[in-house]
């Protein structure tokens, strides 16, 4: 028994270090260290923070980056930002949706209504590239689950791939290029160790300290936003994450309990051959 | 195996049915009173393990398909819809990609168990050739479930594996194009991938039933490989093993709630979450873990008619694995030097593996190649070899003995 | 002894009664996400209400709109038409309880329950037969139950699936349908708009 277990568990340890080989582009700075109220099995979101973090998105992404699966209704659901509905409908409306057509065949442009989902920044993928400089500016609903921010098999099973991480230092990790560097740096576009295609990077540095205003009066330097920004991020790849966990813990809790059940039932059915 | 059936109806209406469909007796032959040996561990737990993956990913996969689109244009977002908008969505799906992994985790500890005690040996080849028919549809299956996401990874993981075909001489281009339905991977390639990843788990629902048709003919094997002789080295199944074959499960499932709970897409890549674009590769293409070992076989070979010739090779030469091993003694247990080749070869198989996740480069290539000529060398030298060359070590003389001599002395009972 | 063996009995018998029980309360919870998927999703939910513009809607017209995949019908209704429902003694009618969501439940079927107070000029009502679900059709054909106003429009509703017919207020009169026509539930956001569901 206790032999097996062992195998057992080196076997685990193998298939992982099998699984978790993602290998890092050529030159991606691994990701700062930042850490969030959401990690670890017990983590959760911090509301004050994801509503910030909506702002932030709100006033500095969404004017060149899309957020397609991300409905104005999801906001007020649980284990989310935590606006009510009241909230929701307000915000939706600040946004215009295309909509139709309507009875004369015409498309036309309405106010956002909670079930809409963000409306993208531009009409399609060509008109993005086209308004900045041909880079298209991804898609940012799931960011933070496909952009690691660093790698090894291990790591990424104890730290996650962080992604949220990431996000945040691409967005505080704008530098001046050295002289070498900038030789090689193409017109037009930043430098940025972080980002995880080479080191030069279409976007602009797009926060400014105090850019933002919070509602909550919290401190709003570069550095602020981006955590906002980026915990905001989080979410909007995860949403289910805070159920997710706590079914999970339940589930691990009720497995645990009926193993031991079935344990000794094996062992009293067992016990007239031993 | 099982004798006339000693089910006896009880009831009228019992009786009626007997006559008609003695199915009631069918099922208590072959899962309850199925006399097994009395000494299985817990290697031999995976077999019910398997069987309760398989059933996980029938019924979330099913469920999946009522929420799925297979479109180009919405695949992508229909698993985004099953992750935010359905309910317990991101529950069944989690489900249904780790439980893919844990199925591939359970098939190759199920065996790897046959392997070491020699569970393909004679009189149960047709049992272990089955088995291996199972592991390819298997990973057939896996493949194209892998696609349907219609990630980064889906599409170029598809590119690259259909792409495998046209090395095969003359027809090669004709079989690519004829899988893709086009020129290129795309939506008539997701079409028929959803149809046939639809299809196949249930080719291996039956299949599993040949396996099992084909274990209870000379009935299960054991850990000291020698045949059962009296009752006295059996038990029913049921409650037995059902109740061992339970823990094994739960705590099995325990490891599976880990992962689905807590590290969800750690066993993915993350480059998935990103849809698929047919004008851009992602930098590192990986498959699964699961197929990491072959991946490194097919890379090893500098040609490529000859790469995938390996790498299919490699799992068809388990078809005849029965007869490449030389040995009268079924067990591993009594084999000491077979023994020690069984461990190095898993040890190879996962090297393999980790070298199936490195770019195909400089040294990576070169313990590629050492690996895989290895791997083939365990199954046409070695292992012929050993079954000639080595002594092995005195067998039981009955498996009671041998659950008897592995007894502390006991303290009679009250 | 014998005690000793009857209190194993009764040990080993709560064990498998509890491990039973907990594997079947296992069993249960685990349906429930299986079963619960098919119910309608966050994003159906979500749609679960429109507006209606009734602006353009002029006397005698009709629209249809789709609402949660269903049709409903929006009918601005002539004066000759509400006269003629108002005029039916509750007796005549089939079905005698308003099916009518902006009125209590079990009120009676009054063309008032079946409309808005102040808005009694607009029929706004569910296009599902309540037979076997066809949508009836207006200007009913028959011309029962309808009021026929020169050669324009006529009024009241007919199933061509199984032959129902619907007066005015659109209550059934006449067929195998057993009940009104649905009124959903609405409300008047302004003199002009709707708001269908809630």
């Amino acid at each position: 028994m206790k032999k097996t277990l062992k195998t057992l568990i080196a076997a685990t340890a193998g298939i992982c270090i099998l699984a978790g080989l993602a290998l890092a582009a050529e030159g991606q700075k691994d990701a700062k260290g930042v850490s969030y109220s959401f990690e670890g099995p017990f983590g959760t979101f911090d509301k004050g923070q994801l509503q910030r973090g909506y702002k932030v998105y709100k006033e500095v992404c969404a004017n060149c980056h899309s957020m397609d699966y991300v409905a104005f209704r999801n906001l007020a659901e649980q284990g989310g930002p935590g606006f009510n509905e009241e909230q929701v409908k307000a915000l939706a409306a600040t946004f215009t949706v295309r909509d139709g057509p309507d009875s004369a065949g015409e498309m036309f442009d309405r106010s956002g209504r909670p079930s809409d989902r963000f409306p993208a920044p531009f009409a399609n993928p060509e008109a993005a590239a086209a308004a900045n400089g041909g880079a298209v500016p991804p898609d940012l609903s799931l960011i933070t689950k496909f952009r690691p921010g660093w790698f090894g098999t291990f790591n990424q099973l104890a730290n996650g791939i962080g992604g949220p991480q990431y996000v945040y230092s691409v967005l505080t990790g704008y530098e001046e290029a050295s002289e070498e560097i900038k030789k090689e740096m193409p017109e037009g576009k930043s430098y940025n160790p972080y980002f995880a295609n080479g080191q030069f990077i279409a976007m602009a540095p797009p926060l400014v300290d105090g850019q933002v205003e919070f509602d909550d009066g919290s401190p709003n330097k570069i550095d602020d936003m981006a955590r906002d920004v980026s915990a905001f991020l989080a979410w909007t790849a995860e949403p289910k994450m805070e159920e997710r966990k706590s079914m999970g813990f339940m589930v691990m809790i009720y497995l645990a309990i009926l193993a031991g059940l079935l344990y000794f039932v094996k062992k009293k059915i067992w016990h007239d051959q031993h | 195996m099982s004798g006339p059936s000693n089910y006896q109806p009880k009831s009228a209406l019992g009786r009626w049915v007997h006559e008609r469909l003695p199915i009631v007796a069918f099922a208590q032959d072959h899962l309850m009173s199925f006399p097994t040996p009395k000494n299985l561990n817990y290697w031999y737990a995976f077999g019910g393990i398997l069987a309760v993956m398989l059933v996980v990913q029938l019924i979330t996969g099913i469920v999946l398909a009522m929420h799925y689109t297979a479109h180009v244009d919405m695949a992508f977002s229909s698993v985004e819809h099953i992750m935010r908008d359905v309910n317990y969505g991101w529950l069944l799906r989690y489900m249904h990609a780790n439980g893919a992994s844990m199925f591939f985790i359970a098939v190759y500890i199920h065996m790897f168990k046959g392997m070491y005690y020699g569970s393909y040996k004679a009189p149960r080849e047709i049992l272990w050739m089955i088995g291996v028919l199972i592991y390819l549809i298997m990973m057939a299956t896996a493949f194209m479930g892998y696609v349907l996401p219609w990630g980064q990874m889906s599409f170029w993981g598809a590119k690259v594996i259909t792409n495998l075909f046209s090395a095969i001489p003359f027809f090669g281009e004709a079989i690519t194009t004829w899988l893709w339905g086009g020129f290129s991977v795309d939506n008539p390639t997701i079409n028929r991938f959803y149809a046939l990843h639809y299809l196949l788990p249930f080719v291996l629902a039956g299949l599993v039933g040949l396996h099992i048709w084909a274990l209870h003919v000379p009935g299960n094997g054991n850990p000291t490989g020698i045949n059962v002789k009296s009752s006295q080295d059996t038990v029913p199944f049921h409650p037995y093993y059902t109740m061992k074959d339970a823990f094994a499960i739960v705590v099995f499932m325990l490891l599976f709630a880990a992962f689905l709970f807590f590290a969800p897409n750690y066993l993915g890549h993350a480059v998935n979450y990103l849809p698929a674009n047919p004008l851009v590769t992602p930098a590192h293409i990986v498959p699964e873990w699961y197929y990491l070992p072959f991946y490194a076989i097919l890379r090893a070979i500098p040609d490529k008619l000859g790469g995938v010739v390996a790498m299919f090779g490699s799992i068809l030469i388990l078809f005849v694995l029965p007869w490449l091993d030389t040995s009268r003694v079924r067990s591993g247990t009594y084999r000491p030097i077979f023994k020690q080749f069984f461990w190095i070869f898993v040890l190879v198989c996962i090297g393999l593996g980790y070298l199936g996740s490195k770019p195909a480069e400089g040294l990576y290539v070169v313990f590629s190649r050492i690996l895989t000529a290895y791997y083939f060398l365990h199954f046409i030298v070695i292992l012929p070899l050993i079954g000639l060359l080595e002594t092995p070590k005195p067998l039981p003389s009955s498996i009671s003995d041998d659950v008897l001599a592995k007894k502390k002395p006991m303290v009679p009972a009250e | 002894m014998s005690t000793a063996v009857h209190a194993d009995v009764n040990r080993r018998d709560f064990l498998f009664i509890a491990t039973g029980a907990a594997a079947a309360v296992g069993a249960a919870l685990t349906a429930w996400p299986f079963i619960n998927q098919m119910n309608p999703d966050a994003s159906v939910l979500a749609m679960a209400s429109i507006e209606v513009d009734l602006a353009p809607l002029a006397e005698g017209q009709e629209i249809t709109i789709k609402w949660r995949g269903n049709p409903v019908i929006v009918r601005h209704r002539t004066l000759k038409e509400i006269e003629a429902a108002k005029a039916v003694p509750m007796a005549e009618l089939k079905d005698p309880v308003a099916r009518s969501e902006v009125a209590n439940d079990g009120d009676p079927a009054t063309d008032e329950n079946r409309t808005v107070k102040g808005h009694e000029q607009f029929l706004i009502m569910m296009g599902v037969c309540t037979h076997l679900g066809c949508v009836p059709q207006g200007d009913n054909p028959a011309k029962e139950f309808a009021v026929v106003e020169g050669s324009t429009k006529t009024g009241g509703w007919f199933c061509p699936c199984h032959g129902s017919h619907y007066d005015t207020a659109g209550r059934i009169r006449k067929g195998p349908a057993p009940e009104n026509l649905l009124v959903p539930e609405y409300k008047y956001l302004s003199d002009t708009k709707i708001q269908i569901g809630a």
